[in-house]
């Protein structure tokens, strides 16, 4: 347990934007500026304190929860609150808190229609402790609430500030998680009222009930009660086919509402089977790996497709969404600690990158009020370091080594050849087969997205236009993600440095590898290693 | 001394370093320089030159040192069979290679090392990626001179040179992935230069998605790669822990393939990166994006075709050779997928270049045949064979590249057709013409040019393990070089000039040249014609060129920039065979080249040929009998005008290979045309109508039952009873009107409290 102000310090990264969202309310609606300010500030205070998180983490003991709180909560049900990061949590924290300080920035001046600014940022501001309160979460009903509370700012951000099909579109959203979320619920009290802690009470603890195991579930309702979590989850993610809710929303959210969508809210999915589903029920997880996978690869492979029929900027990345959050899916459903790892640096990378995509397609809408990709053109013409962004992006979306993309992608595919003991070992060879698949694919729309919206001359609609480039807001929006997808990309022992302990407690726990009988352990290397660095006699 | 015996091959991974931070310079600071900007790009793969140079130097006295003085004699009186004497003698002292890594990051224990492994392999082709590269850098000085994007030109170009120099001194195969992806991508940015037009567009993201599709094997063939390893250490006895060190691989397939390990692990290996090979290196049935690639600068043609990207293939395939080697019994002496695909595409790319009106277009297939050569010689088991023809054939293809430049730039306005812009240029442009014949005279393999030892060795090696077939094979590729290249020659440098003012298209012909060739280039489209791609191909550089001033003077020579890097490379193109010649018992490249694979006591395959006076008596008969049918049929005009006009089946053969055996329409029209059509389209189909529909009946069914239970269960029957019970009804009502009030919110909390006790009874009745 954490003391003094490294026990405050989670609840203050959470609970912050709160404080910043009742200053908001009492300012008066037309003083947009000062409206604007106090948000900007509230969320680098935020971002402030998660890094100081960041900053005293202890990453020679990853696997450790740290600047833990446990304080009784709703006595009745045992429910407590119970806050702590791990290395698995850290960087999604960060993420969180740091995706949000560049959306408030680059709203600055692309307010989208109905404006109303207080209300717009009021919603960022609830939006964040939700997506914050999720990933410090270790109490089932705790990350429950969290996990809800963000669905509602970005329902209205959808359904108030998004295109012309945004009812439909923010309807279906909430309908969607909300199925979801009840499943997953239900999983939650089958849990509560099936497990005992070790003091025979019964818990929504994670930790604890991690530690008690299956706790005498029989398999058959294990069976049930992961299926719960996993619709739960797979709507989140989004998987196949949970998925037909998320082109829409993308498409109809104002661009800030899809950064955070494609870069924070998908990966409270994701983050839900690595953090709940996997741990708490391996058996079942083992039972469902197999089905996880095979959803996963129809995602990559479907989604691809999918951004290939697009003709709409926006609606491609949306599609592309579906695939790549496949790869983070099929790492996890490896269930090997190589695979959450590479999930779990999928998740950050896949923040950043579509992240930026959806900026530039706001940028693009926002200056030729279409994303019709037949009606675009020679963006490096007219706006020579968008479109050099946009290259960008598209080389990193599609995994060229070097930058982020890549190390989110090639390790899931590895440890694919190689799942969990008792696994079929066939059956996941075809999946990474797939999956490399895929990735011709990812280059395929990319590049023929690059080749329709940058390459060539500009529309004789727009030869006249003048066309703003990249512009000091969006040079302090997207300089940030941009820096930071090239260093994880060259030096991506950063992230696996952090999540590497976390995952593999969780997954030697969870998923044991079956020593072969008579192997020494020692004599790791066939050879010896003389050879291979030489010491050359000078 | 501050500079020690090694202190260059310890510091090769200076070598990448220089060219990559010079394209960050260049990118980000180029503007201010205008032009200049090319010197920081020359001083820097200058540098990374000076530096190889270094490596060579070094790494040759390393080899002599420790090969010692009693080894060297050997060596050096080795020729006939005192070879087999050599091998029957206990395994030689191999040279071991220089290799620092650290840990790029750590994963459950398994570490991933990065870092530069030198040896022989790795320094020749440092020396060979930075000379090239130097010599393009100094040339497009003059070729690309006020180009739209100059300063991007040169920037691409040391980010290229940079990734393919990280390539080669990789320590491990993911990070050979990491270069290899990287080079791709510079040449996407390179064939791309001028994207404005949509042909040069499309044929960037042809090469692009071509190679990535042959790259779903290298990430594969690199995954099996690190579970080789594991294989190997867990059968060793250990914990079994993978690796991607390119060491422990070769080690680990050597030895699982000789303890008689898992052979088919190493078989999938084997095929999956001879996939890979396969995309970059343009081996049939994957060539395809190789002459699309024309539509980039010439010079970066020279660079990809000669140093960079297409070569990254044979140096996979030369670097973890192993694999091959024991996956697919390459030892047997029997048909193996490697030699059967290089033995194609050795003749299905020579057939390619016969039809060709476009100079570039004729050297790019020849390249395709001639990577064949290299591939099909590493399937042989001739690996000397192969890396000195890679060696060679970098000088003479880069020289004939360069030389096609200059004939476009200073003698055919910048076309690069020979039969309407070229013809006589040998009187107009003598320096070039020399230069070219040389390249063309390498190509072909005539006696004591560098083509003609490399060849031989390859087909010498053939013959010696066995794979008399690919021999034969071989030497039929040597008939149709000499064949197309002599047509080459005559149409460019022979008859009269058809180009410019001077020919009976007429005076107007430039003109109508650029005003067609411009709406060409912008209604063209993912149909391009060979043809039409051509004409695509001049708009481009028409447009690009529009104000060179001595754009549209009639032929002359090129000047000093441009002649000094073929004049250099024409002496290459001989000088460079003399490394490597069993007749004249010179086995210095092999010696100095030949890596150490781990364990290779019964794995050799880095000896020379063995000298027999037949085999260069045929390959010189093969390049005669080639010129000669050349020579009557294009230029003596043996069976008249335009036979294949007139001969049936001739026609249809023409035609078969103008249209490039149909591959084009197969993949552009059939499969990406197929996949980008009806099946995106079906899938986005079903995600719109089937999928989306089962919520939207869902949401109505819903909407339905809850209409049902409101009419006539609660209206009617609820209520009924409320109704008809007076009392009670009003606190009830109220909790009624409560639940009806529609807001979202307090109906989920309805659904949620519904399942909540749904969960209670599955746990109660459990």
């Amino acid at each position: 347990m954490a003391h003094g102000f490294d026990a405050w310090i989670l609840t203050l990264t959470t609970f912050t934007p709160i404080v910043g969202l009742a200053l908001v309310l009492l300012i008066p609606k037309v003083e947009e500026e000062l409206i604007k300010l106090v948000t900007l500030l509230t969320t680098l205070v935020t971002l402030g304190f998660s890094l100081y998180v960041l900053k005293n983490f202890d990453f020679d003991h990853t696997a450790k929860l740290q600047f833990e709180v446990k304080k009784t909560w709703i006595e009745v049900i045992n429910s407590n609150y119970h806050i702590g990061v791990d290395g698995i949590s850290l960087p999604m924290l960060v993420l969180s808190a740091f995706i949000t300080v560049l959306c408030v920035i680059y709203s600055w001046n692309h307010f989208p229609e109905p404006h109303n600014v207080k209300a717009f940022l009021a919603l960022i501001l609830l939006l964040e402790v939700g997506m914050n309160g999720t990933f410090i979460a270790q109490d089932l009903i705790l990350f429950f609430i969290f996990f809800e509370i963000v669905l509602l700012p970005m329902y209205f951000m959808i359904g108030v500030w998004g295109g012309p099909n945004r009812e439909y579109a923010s309807i279906k959203f909430f309908l969607f998680t909300l199925f979801g979320s009840a499943l997953m619920l239900l999983s939650f009290l089958a849990i509560f009222f099936k497990v005992k802690n070790g003091q025979g009470l019964h818990t929504f603890d994670i930790p604890e009930l991690i530690a008690a195991g299956k706790g005498g579930i029989t398999h058959g309702v294990q069976l049930i009660i992961f299926g719960g979590m996993f619709i739960g989850f797979a709507i989140k993610v989004p998987m196949f086919p949970f998925h037909t809710w998320l082109p829409d929303a993308h498409t109809e959210a104002p661009t800030v509402g899809s950064v955070l969508l494609a870069a924070i809210l998908l990966k409270l999915g994701t983050y839900g089977f690595i953090r709940i589903a996997l741990p708490i029920l391996p058996e079942a997880a083992k039972s469902w790996a197999p089905w996880i996978g095979l959803l996963a690869v129809i995602g990559i492979i479907y989604g691809a497709l999918g951004c290939l029929a697009q003709t709409d900027m926006k609606r491609l990345i949306a599609f592309s969404s579906v695939s790549h959050m496949g790869y983070v899916m099929l790492g996890i459903a490896s269930l090997t600690s190589f695979g959450i790892n590479a999930a779990v640096f999928g998740m950050v990378a896949h923040g950043l990158i579509t992240g930026m995509l959806f900026f530039i397609a706001g940028s693009v809408q926002h200056t030729f009020h279409t994303r019709e990709m037949s009606r675009l053109g020679g963006l490096l013409t007219q706006a020579p370091k968008m479109g050099w962004i946009l290259g960008f992006c598209a080389m990193a979306s599609l995994g060229l080594p070097g930058l982020a993309g890549f190390w989110g992608e090639f390790p899931a595919i590895l440890s694919v050849f190689k799942p969990a003991d008792g696994l079929s070992l066939p059956v996941f060879r075809t999946y990474m087969v797939i999956a490399a698949i895929g990735t011709v694919l990812a280059a395929g729309y990319l590049l023929w997205m690059l080749q329709k919206v940058a390459f060539g001359t500009p529309k004789d609609e727009w030869k006249d236009t003048h066309v703003h480039d990249v512009g000091p807001q969006e040079w302090m929006a997207w300089l940030p993600l941009l820096l930071l997808i090239v260093v994880l990309g060259v030096v991506p022992g950063l992230m696996f440095k952090t999540t590497d302990g976390a995952v593999k407690q969780m997954v030697d726990k969870a998923f044991p590898t079956k020593v072969e009988k008579g192997v020494a352990e020692k004599q790791p290397e066939a050879k010896s290693p003389a050879i291979y660095v030489k010491h050359l006699g000078r | 001394m501050l500079m020690n015996h090694f202190w260059f091959l310890d510091h090769a991974w200076l070598i990448p370093l220089i060219p990559a931070i010079s394209y960050a310079v260049i990118l980000l600071f180029g503007k201010r320089y205008g032009e200049r900007a090319a010197w920081i790009g020359l001083a820097s793969i200058g540098s990374a030159w000076v530096l190889a140079l270094g490596t060579v130097v070094q790494w040759i006295s390393h080899v002599n040192d420790s090969e010692g003085a009693e080894a060297r004699g050997v060596v050096q009186s080795i020729g006939g069979m005192v070879r087999n004497i050599r091998l029957a003698a206990e395994s030689k002292l191999h040279v071991e290679p220089i290799i620092h890594s650290t840990t790029w990051f750590q994963n459950n224990g398994f570490k991933l090392n990065v870092g530069i492994q030198i040896d022989g392999l790795a320094v020749m082709m440092l020396f060979v990626v930075t000379t090239i590269s130097l010599l393009v850098h100094f040339y497009s000085t003059e070729y690309l001179k006020g180009d739209r994007r100059f300063n991007h030109y040169y920037a691409a170009l040391s980010l290229f040179s940079a990734s393919m120099l990280f390539l080669v001194v990789a320590s491990s195969t993911l990070q050979l992935l990491a270069g290899w992806e990287l080079v791709g991508l510079c040449s996407f940015m390179l064939i791309g230069h001028w994207w404005e037009e949509k042909p040069n567009s499309n044929a960037a993201l042809k090469a692009f998605l071509t190679t990535r599709t042959g790259d779903i094997g290298l990430l594969t063939g690199v995954i099996m790669t690190f579970f080789v390893v594991q294989k190997y250490a867990t059968m060793a006895g250990g914990k079994g822990t993978g690796s991607f060190d390119i060491m422990k691989v070769n080690e680990a397939a050597i030895g699982l393939g000789e303890h008689g390990g898992s052979k088919s692990l190493l078989f999938w290996c084997a095929a999956a990166l001879l996939l890979a090979i396969m995309g970059k290196s343009g081996q049939f049935p994957l060539h395809t994006w190789l002459p699309d690639a024309m539509a980039g600068p010439t010079p970066v043609s020279a660079l990809i075709h000669a140093a960079t990207m297409v070569v990254a293939g044979v140096y996979l395939g030369a670097r973890v050779y192993p694999i091959f080697y024991q996956g697919f019994h390459i030892a047997g002496g029997t048909i193996n997928p490697m030699a059967a695909i290089g033995g194609a595409t050795v003749i299905i790319g020579a057939g390619l270049a016969f039809v060709q009106n476009d100079i570039k277009k004729v050297l790019a297939y020849s390249t395709i045949s001639q990577l064949g050569y290299m591939v099909m010689a590493l399937g042989v088991g001739a690996w000397t064979a192969a890396i000195f023809h890679l060696f060679t054939h970098a000088f003479f293809k880069a020289n004939l590249f360069l030389g096609a430049g200059s004939v476009s730039h200073s003698g055919a306005n910048h076309s690069f057709d020979m039969k309407h812009d070229m013809g006589g240029l040998r009187k107009y442009m003598p320096k070039t013409f020399i230069t070219f014949m040389i390249g063309t005279a390498a190509l072909i393999g005539i006696p004591f040019t560098a083509g003609f030892f490399s060849k031989d060795e390859i087909l010498a090696v053939a013959g010696e393990n066995n794979f008399t077939f690919f021999k034969y094979l071989g030497l039929v590729g040597a008939v149709m070089t000499a064949c197309y290249m002599t047509r080459c020659v005559y149409l460019t440098f022979f008859g009269e000039y058809r180009g410019g003012h001077a020919d009976a298209h007429g005076a107007g012909h430039d003109v109508g040249h650029d005003v067609g060739h411009d709406t060409h280039a912008y209604v063209s489209d993912d149909h391009a014609t060979p043809i039409h791609d051509d004409h695509a191909a001049h708009a481009a550089h028409d447009l690009h060129d529009a104000h060179d001033d001595h754009g549209h003077h009639g032929p002359h020579e090129s000047n000093f920039p441009i002649l000094a890097p073929l004049f250099f490379l024409s002496f290459m193109s001989i000088a460079s065979g003399y490394l490597l010649s069993p007749m004249l018992k010179i086995e210095k490249f092999a010696l100095w080249v030949e890596p150490h694979f781990g364990d290779d006591k019964h794995f050799n395959v880095f000896e020379p040929g063995v000298f027999k006076a037949i085999d260069p008596i045929l390959a010189v008969a093969a390049g005669v009998v080639g010129m000669l049918l050349a020579y009557a049929f294009y230029w003596k005009k043996a069976y008249g005008e335009n036979i294949t006009e007139r001969n049936g089946a001739l026609r249809a053969g023409k035609n078969f290979l103008v249209n490039k055996y149909y591959l084009d329409v197969l993949y552009t029209d059939i499969i990406v045309g197929g996949v980008k059509g009806p099946i995106a389209q079906a899938a986005y189909w079903v995600n719109q109508n089937v999928i989306d529909n089962v919520l939207r009946y869902t949401g109505k069914g819903a909407a339905g039952a809850a209409q049902f239970v409101y009419k006539y269960i609660d209206q009617k029957g609820v209520d009924g009873v409320y109704n008809g019970s007076a009392s009670g009804a009003g606190a009830l009502g109220g909790l009624a009107r409560k639940l009806q009030t529609g807001r979202v919110q307090l109906y989920a909390f309805t659904v949620l409290f519904g399942l909540g006790a749904i969960a209670l009874l599955l746990v109660i009745f459990n």
